[in-house]
């Protein structure tokens, strides 16, 4: 490394600079995730990066909400009118070819957005297949993510992140002037010319797969990556043949940052929990030291077992531990930490594309039935085969504009969900001669908060030996609290049905694209199995499988125990809320104001 | 089709060079590029995938693959490697449907008028393995009036869409379950008829389509529709290999291969070609294959005891093991086979059972064992 190298790596603003050159030695079909709040410090970078970038690549910013048609292109109508002939307007992809591509607020792009992006990075290409065009284009870019969120749960889609080598927290980064005079730019532009002649010996990849290994880092893509940001930094130095120095490098830029658990050294699993806490305490007692040599020092607590020199493996996993912050050390040490990649990508999951209402989302070939047309698409649509038309149709000379019902374009709409509350109601003798009173009271409460929620509600009725629903799925909230104040209660409490009914009606109310949220309200004294046969020792076993279906159709629930008896751990509504995952609340204790919290809470979840 | 024939010049005799639109060799690039194409045996493990693809290529009326599972683990590799192997076609020459002239049946409305009289040029091509690229709109994909035609000469056409191109091929869609719901709906219509009506722009076209189709996803990003997942023959999880040794070559070989494709590729063409020899051979040999009822009573067993809904299940893991016999050089299909194709025939197919937290493949290992144990 090159003195000015690793002066850089010895302070936080001067690795993230360092990474910027990295990335700018080798940009194309790699990415930098850079997680930072909008401001100077990411303001600086980027500057930074367009420094170190060959004057020829261009930085384009991709707006976040970006519709299909302007990512990957499409037909430029004006052009077409006027050529007399198809012209094909590039989308923002195939412009970036050969430079970086920026990502707005990459934690809120779609899973799509990031699937035509990393179809992109994959590739080195797009397969362009709309309105009428269809041609393979050129797309070889970086990008950058511009990474705003807050928190483990919002992040950028994981197709996304799993393509991006760098990973960079420019959280409490400050940055200085002069990185320039460190790395210049004409250092990087030397590297990129340097890269072709890097090689690297085999077990460099074995190195960085093993590495990757102990940090728990699932995916093949990741010491790819590193191996090419190793590479990067290898030819940095200017140097033709990639040594520890450069794995040390890329493992802290690109594995560790991906780390789902801390590395242990396979003999000394037994010291694993000190050694680590204690690379923690030191990191947060000095947390800028060993940087750039953070191999050495580290390196003999790992040696306890008879070797005088650590392997190579272990030096990295010793520097990339040093280059990680404190907090996530101990986020990592106490295994609270998502399953690498945040499964929930960023955004809300529970929406759906809709015909009606909400965000717009581009328009679609359809019927006027459908939905809203979009005049200036229908109008788009039309326009390429006006002269066609007109030669067609000879007596509708008159008509200034031939628009066919093929022509109708529908708005699309993205909205929220539609959450359906399905009520499980205990209508038993046992619940109904103390309770039932209570219990319809408490869903009338919730019955208008769904009102207020525009929710849809269903009614699940068990009684006697079986349940039935009372109500199908619907919107018409008055006529459920009818239905519900004229059923009767008594007989037996076949809980297990119930809840089968429940689950059933969960799983339909799903595949309508709804989001069902089952909210049982019972005294839990099931006495009545699946086959309707008396017998509570039965009919509490099939409750509780019933309770373990309705977990595994995935949906949020809650369960209210009506019981009057001051009941603990053991009451049997509680067991039946465990396994089914769903909230418990006692009624005697529940007033208005927390049911409705409850339920509103459950569907928001969802 | 009256209409479109109604919409045509008087001349056109030959229909097909007429449907045939000029643009049609811009759109045959938008197969995958085929310079940087990662070989199919050079692909590190992941022994279930290449099987299920395999199969495909053999019999392709087991009827569709479907890879699930995790990032990185080389999916969408495997699919565009699948396509170098698979045998040539011979195929009507010049019909942008790829019609079969063995087959006058299943042709395309033009090269069935002309069948009778004369005899149909024929000529090798490569089995298309189409693209469905995620931001296509729905005219591309059944295809539409041609945009260049109407505007240059102001003639109505058609231009065929990715359906009649990928017409005896291979259809893969990448990320399949991002795919927007009007298109699959399309996509399953079509697959379940094997041909794609066309009724827009004042155009009235049918075409054969019969496909296989290939899907690929992460669970990550949202469950598919029951309705598509059924309508894969076979079903395969991926996992990324935990194994250092395994991951090592696996990196290893991706680095080798971007760093020089041309190169890497001429190491593995060898491997490659006594593939696509095995292949071509298996797919002489299925029509042979004996399947004994010992083998068709187990077939049937395991389908009762894993609950699989309708015979779909049962006719797809005989297909299946037949494939893999021929693929083995073998005469006739044995329990191995059956027990090495099982899971994958039948595994999406189970119904939920909402007692067993037992993930599919535990459940079909288990009616394996209590079917073949004995």
């Amino acid at each position: 490394m090159t003195d000015g190298a690793s002066a850089l790596m010895d302070d936080a603003w001067g690795r993230m600079a360092f990474a910027a050159a990295l990335f700018s030695v080798d940009p194309l079909q790699s990415g930098v995730l850079l997680r930072a709040a909008p401001g100077p410090a990411r303001d600086a970078w980027l500057a930074l990066l367009r420094n170190y970038l060959p004057d020829a690549a261009p930085l384009t910013r991709a707006p976040v909400n970006i519709a299909d048609d302007r990512l990957l292109g499409g037909l430029d109508i004006a052009a077409t009118l006027r050529a007399g002939r198809p012209i094909a307007e590039a989308g923002l992809l195939a412009q970036s070819h050969g430079g970086v591509l920026v990502l707005a607020m990459a934690e809120r792009q779609s899973a799509r957005t990031a699937a035509h992006i990393a179809g992109a990075l994959d590739r080195g290409g797009i397969a362009l297949a709309r309105e009428g065009l269809a041609a393979r284009q050129d797309a070889r870019i970086g990008v950058v993510a511009l990474d705003e969120g807050q928190g483990e749960d919002e992040r950028p889609p994981a197709a996304l992140l799993d393509r991006l080598a760098i990973h960079l927290d420019l959280a409490g980064v400050r940055p200085w002037a002069g990185v320039p005079s460190l790395i210049a730019p004409s250092q990087v532009a030397a590297a990129r010319a340097q890269l072709a002649k890097v090689t690297t010996p085999p077990e460099a990849i074995a190195t960085l797969v093993g590495v990757a290994a102990r940090f728990g880092v699932d995916s093949l893509r990741a010491p790819l990556l590193a191996l090419r940001v190793a590479r990067a930094a290898c030819a940095l130095r200017a140097a033709s043949t990639v040594e520890e120095i450069d794995l040390e490098i890329a493992a802290r830029f690109v594995l560790a940052p991906r780390a789902t658990c801390l590395p242990a050294t396979p003999q000394e699993s037994a010291s694993q929990d000190s050694a680590s806490q204690d690379s923690a305490s030191q990191e947060s007692d000095s947390p800028e030291t060993d940087a750039g040599s953070a191999g050495a020092p580290d390196a003999p607590k790992n040696d306890n077992h008879g070797r005088d020199r650590p392997s190579p493996e272990d030096i990295v996993v010793a520097a990339a531990c040093a280059a990680l912050p404190a907090d996530v050390l101990a986020r990592l040490a106490s295994g609270d930490v998502h399953s690498g990649l945040s499964p929930r990508s960023g955004h809300s999951g529970a929406a759906r594309v809709s015909s009606r209402r909400g965000r717009p989302l581009g328009a679609r070939r359809g019927a006027l039935r459908e939905g809203r047309l979009s005049l200036i698409d229908t109008l788009r649509a039309a326009a390429p085969w006006q002269s066609l038309r007109r030669r067609e149709r000879p007596d509708a000379e008159r008509l200034a504009l031939h628009v066919l019902p093929d022509d109708f374009r529908i708005t699309r709409f993205r909205e929220r969900r539609e959450t359906v509350a399905i009520f499980v109601v205990d209508a038993s003798g046992s619940s109904a001669m103390r309770r039932l009173a209570e219990v319809k009271g408490a869903i009338e409460m919730m019955l208008a908060d769904c009102y207020v929620r525009r929710d849809s509600v269903a009614l699940v009725i068990f009684r006697g030996k079986q349940a039935e629903v009372l109500l199908p799925p619907t919107r018409a909230l008055a006529r459920a609290r009818r239905v519900l104040a004229a059923t009767p209660g008594g007989g037996g409490t076949p809980l297990a049905h119930g809840l089968d009914m429940a689950a059933t009606l969960a799983e339909s109310v799903r595949r309508k694209g709804q989001t069902p949220l089952v909210a049982l309200l019972t005294d839990g004294k099931a006495n009545i199995d699946r086959t309707g046969a008396p017998g509570r020792a039965r009919a509490l076993v099939d409750a509780m499988q019933a309770a373990q279906r309705l977990r595994l159709a995935g949906c949020a629930a809650i369960a209210i125990d009506s019981s009057p008896a001051a009941s603990g751990a053991d009451a049997p509504t509680r067991k039946i809320a465990e396994a089914m995952k769903a909230r418990y609340l006692r009624l005697p204790f529940v007033d208005a104001a927390r049911l409705s919290e409850a339920v509103r809470a459950a569907a928001t979840a969802t | 089709m009256t209409s479109l024939q109604v919409n045509l010049p008087r001349d056109t005799a030959r229909p097909v060079s007429v449907v045939h639109s000029p643009s049609q060799s811009t759109s045959a690039a938008t197969r995958s590029d085929p310079t940087a194409s990662y070989p199919f045996s050079a692909i590190v493990g992941q022994d279930d995938m290449k099987l299920a693809f395999l199969i495909a290529a053999i019999d392709p009326s087991v009827g569709g693959v479907l890879v699930f599972g995790d990032r990185g683990t080389g999916k969408s590799t495997a699919v565009r490697a699948l396509a170098r192997l698979l045998p040539q076609l011979r195929a009507v020459e010049g019909c942008v449907y790829n019609c079969d002239p063995g087959a006058p049946g299943g042709m395309c409305e033009a090269c069935r008028k002309t069948a009778p009289g004369e005899a149909l040029k024929t000529a090798l091509r490569p089995a298309p393995v189409v693209d469905l690229p995620l931001g296509a709109t729905e005219d591309r994909v059944v295809g539409a009036l041609d945009l260049e035609r109407a505007l240059t000469r102001g003639e109505k056409s058609f231009e065929p869409g990715l359906l009649a191109r990928a017409n005896r091929g291979f259809l893969y869609i990448d990320e399949a379950n991002l795919l927007e719901d009007h298109l699959v709906d399309l996509l399953l219509d079509v697959a379940a008829s094997g041909e794609n009506v066309v009724e827009r722009d004042g155009l009235s076209v049918r075409h054969p389509a019969r496909f296989v189709l290939i899907g690929s996803g992460n669970p990550e990003e949202g469950e598919l529709r029951p309705q598509l997942l059924d309508r894969f023959g076979l079903s395969v999880d991926v996992k990324t290999p935990t194994d250092i040794a395994t991951r090592v070559e696996v990196v290893r070989r991706r680095d080798a291969f971007e760093r020089d494709p041309a190169r890497f590729q001429r190491t593995w063409a060898p491997e490659e070609q006594k593939l696509r020899r095995r292949i071509a051979a298996a797919r002489r040999r299925i029509g042979e294959i004996e399947t004994p009822d010992a083998v068709m009573e187990k077939a049937a067993r395991l389908c009762v005891a894993l609950g699989s809904d309708g015979l779909r299940g049962e006719l797809t893991l005989l297909r299946a093991a037949r494939a893999l016999a021929a693929f083995e050089a073998q005469t006739s299909v044995g329990d191995a086979g059956l027990r090495r194709v099982a899971p994958f025939a039948l595994g999406h197919r189970l119904r939920r059972n909402p007692l067993d937290e037992a993930g599919s493949a535990v459940r079909v290992a288990r009616a394996i064992e209590e079917t073949f144990g004995a």
